[in-house]
């Protein structure tokens, strides 16, 4: 069993290649685009909230053929804001 | 009424197409119906050896676009079935004597004589693929379960989506069960869950394929195999005829994604 958990299976590999690659490849967006997106959006959402850096979750998703955009933005509550 | 014309197209070279039509025209005709195969992989001809019609070529699809023969004289007729031909293609000219319109053109005319256009795509994503899925009223999309003919499927499906193509049905080509049921290989549903599209057929890889082409006889009037009978039964589905997917041990959740998608 553990033997199984370290090597992989050859197929499950490639599909998980294949689902990160053509989620990129559909939406023309690199990897590290996709970073640069990441930083742009906290940087504009944080002009009017603050954001709990430390649990932002950001990411495409695939769906079918379309893909989605995924942003969980945890904001740092106002009581806490005033006591700290 | 007149005819419907299927384009067979993949991205990534190899992966079928040139079997694939051979093989559901030889399925179609078989049945009965009145079949016109294109070759549109100008420069780089080979329907013509798969289908065993190689010394009877006189005229091509270029001398009919040029105007230096007549539609007809390009129509080879097929050796064994009589209402099956096909158009060569040229072999030393290349993608640019022709243009989308003039395959539309070509389409238009032959419409209204047959049930069945079937148009073999050269590979990649420019002229020659261009010109082979203009005319088409409906597009096929082969791939292999393997890395990069799944990648370039998915690009290929893209671009036919935005062509406003609408979505092409899926032929997984090559499936080796052996293969699947010891975790090396994309399954059948595997590749459905990637590509996301409709699936009309899987061929399973089978030698018989190449000593059909060998002979230049297409596997699909060999009863005896199992790549053939896959064919047949992608033929049927194109006629619009439910037919159960073969038994390739692909598991009761296969059969609930193709349901789903075809539903879709
Ligand atoms: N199901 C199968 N089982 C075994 N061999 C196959 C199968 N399908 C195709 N082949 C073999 O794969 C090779 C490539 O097939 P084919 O020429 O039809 O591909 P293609 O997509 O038309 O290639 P190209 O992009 O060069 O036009 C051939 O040798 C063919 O016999
Ligand atoms: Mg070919």
């Amino acid at each position: 069993m553990l033997n199984f958990l370290k090597s992989k299976r050859s197929a499950t590999s490639a599909k998980e290649r294949l689902q990160l690659v053509l989620i990129h490849d559909r939406t023309d967006l690199a990897p590290a685009e996709l970073d640069a997106l990441k930083d742009d959006l906290l940087a504009v959402i944080s002009r009017y909230v603050e954001i709990e850096t430390e649990q932002v979750r950001i990411r495409l998703e695939g769906d079918g053929r379309s893909q989605r955009l995924v942003a969980d933005i945890p904001l740092r509550s106002k009581t806490r804001r005033r006591s700290g | 009424m007149g005819a419907q014309v299927v384009t067979i197209t993949s991205g990534k070279g190899g992966v079928g197409k040139t079997t694939a039509v051979a093989n559901l025209a030889v399925a179609l005709a078989a049945d009965g119906a009145r079949v016109v195969c294109i070759d549109a992989d100008i420069g780089l001809r080979n329907l013509d050896v798969v289908m065993g019609l190689e010394n009877r070529i006189v005229y091509d699809l270029v001398d009919v676009i040029e105007g230096r023969c007549r539609l007809r004289q390009a129509m080879i007729r097929d050796k064994r079935l009589p209402e099956l031909y096909l158009i060569p293609a040229a072999q030393t000219r290349d993608k640019s004597a022709v243009s989308p319109s003039d395959m539309i053109r070509l389409c238009e005319e032959l419409r209204n004589d047959v049930d069945w256009i079937l148009i073999d795509s050269p590979a990649g994503i420019e002229r020659g693929f261009k010109n082979a899925i203009a005319p088409a009223d409906q597009v096929l999309v082969i791939t292999n379960p393997e890395v990069s003919a799944v990648r370039d499927a998915d690009r290929v499906i893209g671009i036919l989506e935005a062509e406003g193509k609408g979505t092409p049905s899926l032929i997984i080509n090559r499936l080796n069960q052996t293969m699947v049921k010891h975790g090396d290989m994309l399954s059948a549903e595997d590749v459905l869950d990637l590509l996301a599209i409709k699936l009309i057929g899987i061929v399973p890889e089978d030698d018989q394929v190449i000593v059909a082409t060998n002979r230049g006889v297409p596997v699909a009037l060999d009863h005896k195999s199992r790549a053939g009978q896959a064919f047949r039964d992608i033929a049927r589905r194109l006629k619009g005829e439910q037919v159960p997917f073969m038994n390739l041990e692909a598991g009761s959740s296969l059969w609930e994604r193709i349901i789903r998608l075809g539903r879709k």
